[in-house]
């Protein structure tokens, strides 16, 4: 047996209000397995205030002649090792079982949801004394403090769930506590504490309504525990023998196991079932709560709708003083979808097709979600689960990237195809060192050993403006900024000369200062190395500096593409000039720095 | 890292003090009516006058517990009240039979939890939803029950397992193996579901991160990113969570131990507690935090040592 507290898998407690409005139980009722359970609850809980009206005979009374009677006659389910009636005390232990566990997790309850909203609400001292205090009750397995209890306080099962409440009472507190210093610094709880509403009130209105849910749900979960453990003390022969328990019958059988071993069945399917019940109760509430919530949690950036309309991609004539070029990607017709869990699908990239020729820079501009990210991932074939290419074609140097074996694409991923992420912080792993990462992929792509990988990372680090570059290799990503972290993600890019690097929005998480260096360095090594770059970017400023030629994306589909030097000069779709406006009226009074601006102040929106 | 291991210690100190504090003043604050209660009810006021004063209990209880901790400072956890026999010897005898339990069934857990957790993770559909509803009942079932129907079942019904005994490692190896096999079983099927929830959920949140992205992209296979860097990371919470099924071990092996008859801290606590032996329940709380407290600071270094930003900080 064990007092894991089910705590740590609630649904996040913002979700939960919402739910808890609607009624929790109807939606309760719609899962079997949630009205099986209640149901068996509720026939225990019936059996138990009926016990005296069904009860056949008194349970405490024992016949010498009827020790160990088998089943059926006058005793139904048979009699224990004293004679009593098994039916009978089954039917009376109830009451006290379920007295027992009410009373655990009532007590658990007052005090944890007390002091939670103290702690919580109101913070400071108390917030850390509390917290100190219930990892001092999980210090000690809850059996051995109630050993100890019982010594002093005798064996009164209602005292033992008493201390043994105190002891589950953290589980409520930091739900409660959470809940609560969540809400402290929601604006509306301020707005109410300005229109004169007393924290009280505050506490009533918008704390306890976000915590009743998840309350019930961890309710649940502890009386199960603690019949568990109420049982098994009894069990122990510790309880008070005066009285049927369900432990302490299944202590009789126990002892007459060799001579009636069907005796231990009653008093375990009865612990054992009620036990369950309320697992599968609790289960089911919270599967109630985070079905009504899912699709809203499910949706991602990026991933809006696509209204399917078939206006004509507005294309630019390639200007005829551009020498003509090898074709390196060609993306034909590209469609992209995901899978919801009402088995439709979200289109969330329609009919893309581009071009990008040998060395080339090309630009895939839109607003946040309109799914130039979701056509990187898909050319990289690594989109994010449930996520699929649903038509079109992706021509890489004479395959097609669409149709390969994922083993196939990994071959080409590193090698052929690189990548560098928006976020540089959150694309390290954080639990390596920037040298394993480094190295790990190149010897993999280029099956070098680990001292030629090494000498290469390093290089690779000097040559991408790391000032230090075997501190950097030795460092874990937590101990560099943001900028070196962009550097060392754009250095694990090139490590294998790629022919194509796919960009998303390297520079939008960058410092302003950072972002011009950035851009640099990116404009370098695409000379140096000759790649072609497909560059996703919501910012004009990086397409002027950097592009070739440019498409430009709205709600999943190319609106206009065509060299840049054109776009920027005759832009043609409406869409692609109201771009133009918004960074133009911003960029006019504060000159060129204001480009980089717009795009840190519009940063953290994903596409 | 010195540094870190040290506030942890200090911290452990702390706790185990206060602990020792409320146990002592919980136990001892009766004085008197304890020796009524060793003596029961038929003994004179004189007899239970003249025990209480044998025992030290009629001194006042601030210099019972100053008395107490400074020879305990000395390794001496006093003297049981009923057979005699020295605090530490009683329980340094049977603590050797408990950890075996409950150090097998930690490595059990370990295993079994981290195959299955990978198992639903990585596999999806109804291997998923069969290895959560599983471990949804596992969770639920008390240990005792399962401790009870493996008895009945192989060892009882199937003849498989003597059902109940211990047989010392140092008499007879294999005995030993199987001696502690079904209690071992027992204990582990509740924290081998609550540890493969654990990994499950860590794994899947792990998998989510962006860096899987950017390591498949440097042309990683997925396995490979996901046996090498999720896996490591997600060791960190499971392992927590080890450590919380290990305390609830502990104390399951308390109840096990009775019903496989195995001579562990269960039945001395269970003895010490029916008869009122104070003093061998307090060194049984004593040894249990001191041991809790321990797990905790090496789970506190592997921390460390899987997550460098624990290292830090």
């Amino acid at each position: 047996m064990t007092t894991q507290l089910p705590v740590g898998d609630l649904a996040p407690v913002a979700t939960l209000e919402r739910a808890a409005r609607t009624s929790l139980l109807r939606r309760l009722l719609r899962n079997p397995t949630g009205v099986t359970a209640l149901a068996f609850l509720l026939l225990v809980a019936l059996a138990a205030v009926l016990a005296p009206v069904l009860a056949p005979h008194d349970p405490n009374t024992a016949a010498a002649l009827d020790v160990l009677a088998p089943p059926g006659g006058a005793h139904p389910l048979g009699a224990d090792g004293s004679g009593r009636d098994i039916l009978s005390r089954l039917l009376y232990a109830s009451r006290l079982s379920l007295a027992g566990a009410l009373t655990a997790v009532v007590v658990a309850a007052l005090l944890g949801v007390v002091s939670g909203l103290v702690a919580g609400y109101y913070g400071g001292r108390f917030e850390s004394a509390s917290s100190w205090v219930s990892s001092l009750f999980m210090a000690l397995p809850a059996i051995v403090v109630l050993l100890a209890a019982r010594t002093v306080l005798g064996p009164s099962i209602f005292i033992a769930m008493t201390v043994f409440g105190v002891l589950l009472s953290p589980a409520f507190y930091r739900v409660v506590s959470s809940a609560a210093g969540a809400v402290r610094h929601e604006l509306y709880v301020d707005a109410a504490r300005v229109s004169g509403l007393g924290d009280g009130r505050i506490i009533g209105r918008h704390v306890l309504t976000v915590v009743r849910a998840p309350a019930i749900i961890l309710g649940a979960g502890l009386g199960g525990i603690a019949i568990a453990i109420q049982a098994g003390l009894d069990f122990l022969g510790l309880g008070d023998p005066t009285k049927p328990t369900w432990g302490g019958m299944l202590n009789d059988a126990f002892a007459n196991i060799y001579r009636a071993p069907l005796q231990v069945l009653w008093p375990s399917l009865a612990i054992g079932l009620t036990c369950i019940a309320l697992a599968l109760l609790g289960n089911a509430l919270r599967d109630a709560l985070e079905r009504s919530t899912g699709p809203r949690r499910r949706r991602r950036g990026g991933q809006a709708s696509v209204e399917v309309r078939s206006a004509p991609v507005m294309t630019h004539d390639e200007s005829s003083a551009a020498a003509p070029r090898e074709d390196l990607l060609t993306v034909d017709g590209l469609s992209v979808g995901y899978d919801r869990p009402d088995g439709g699908v979200t289109t969330v990239v329609e009919d893309v097709s581009l071009t990008i020729s040998r060395g080339e820079v090309h630009g895939l501009i839109g607003e946040s979600g309109s799914g130039k990210t979701q056509t990187a991932f898909a050319i990289l074939r690594l989109l994010a689960p449930g996520g699929r290419i649903l038509s079109g074609a992706i021509e890489f140097e004479g395959s097609d990237l669409a149709a390969l074996s994922e083993k196939e694409m990994t071959a080409v991923r590193g090698r052929r195809i690189a990548y560098i992420p928006q976020e540089p912080m959150s694309n390290l792993d954080p639990s390596f060192t920037i040298g394993h990462q480094l190295v790990e992929p190149i010897r993999v792509a280029l099956g070098i050993g680990r001292a030629e990988a090494k000498e290469k990372a390093l290089a690779l680090l000097g040559r991408v403006g790391i000032p230090d570059p075997a501190r950097t290799y030795a460092a874990y990503p937590h101990q560099i900024s943001g900028g070196m972290a962009q550097r060392v993600l754009i250095a694990g890019a090139v490590s294998c000369e790629p022919d194509l690097l796919i960009a998303d929005e390297p520079t939008t998480a960058l410092d302003v200062t950072v972002q011009a260096e950035v851009l640099d360095l990116l404009r370098d090594l695409q000379g140096e190395l000759g790649m072609g770059v497909l560059l996703v970017t919501h910012n004009f400023g990086v397409v002027a500096d950097l592009c070739d030629r440019v498409s430009v994306m709205r709600s999943g589909r190319i609106v206009e593409t065509g060299p840049a030097r054109e776009i920027f000069a005759d832009p043609r779709h409406e869409y692609t000039r109201s771009l133009f406006d918004a960074i133009l009226e911003d960029a006019a009074p504060r000159g060129p720095l204001a480009l980089a601006r717009t795009a840190t102040e519009t940063q953290g929106a994903p596409s | 890292m010195l540094r870190f291991v040290v506030r942890r210690l200090l911290a452990g100190v702390v706790l185990i003090a206060v602990i020792v504090a409320l146990t002592f003043f919980l136990l001892y604050a009766r004085g008197g009516d304890i020796a009524r209660r060793l003596l029961g009810q038929q003994a004179t006021e004189e007899t239970v006058r003249a025990r209480a004063s044998e025992l030290g209990l009629d001194r006042p209880i601030l210099t019972q517990f100053g008395d107490w901790v400074s020879s305990a400072l000395q390794g001496d956890l006093g003297t049981s009240w009923l057979s005699a026999q020295p605090v530490g010897e009683a329980i340094a005898s049977r603590l050797a039979v408990t950890l075996s339990l409950v150090i097998g069934a930690t490595m059990v857990t370990a295993v079994v939890a981290v195959v299955l957790g990978v198992l639903a993770a990585r596999r999806g559909g109804w291997v998923d939803r069969l290895v959560q509803f599983v471990s949804v009942l596992g969770v639920a079932i008390p240990g005792f029950l399962v401790a009870i129907g493996l008895v009945l079942l192989l060892a009882i019904e199937f003849g498989w397992f003597a059902p109940t005994g211990y047989t010392r490692f140092s008499d007879s190896p294999g005995g030993w193996i199987s001696s502690i096999t079904l209690p071992v079983i027992a204990l582990s099927i509740g924290s081998i579901a609550g540890v493969a929830q654990q990994v499950r959920g860590s794994i899947l949140d792990a998998q989510r991160q962006d860096w899987v992205r950017t390591l498949r992209s440097r042309g990683l296979s997925e396995s490979r990113v996901v046996y090498e860097h999720v896996l490591r990371n997600a060791a960190g919470p499971a392992l927590s969570v080890l450590a919380v099924q290990f305390v609830g071990l502990l104390g399951g092996a308390v109840i096990v131990e009775q019903v496989f008859a195995i001579p562990g801290l269960g039945q001395v606590a269970v003895g010490a507690t029916s008869r009122g032996d104070i003093p061998l329940v307090m060194g049984l709380v004593v040894i249990t935090a001191v041991i809790v407290i321990l797990l905790n600071l090496v789970v506190d270094l592997l921390q460390g040592w899987l997550n460098p930003k624990v290292r830090q900080t």
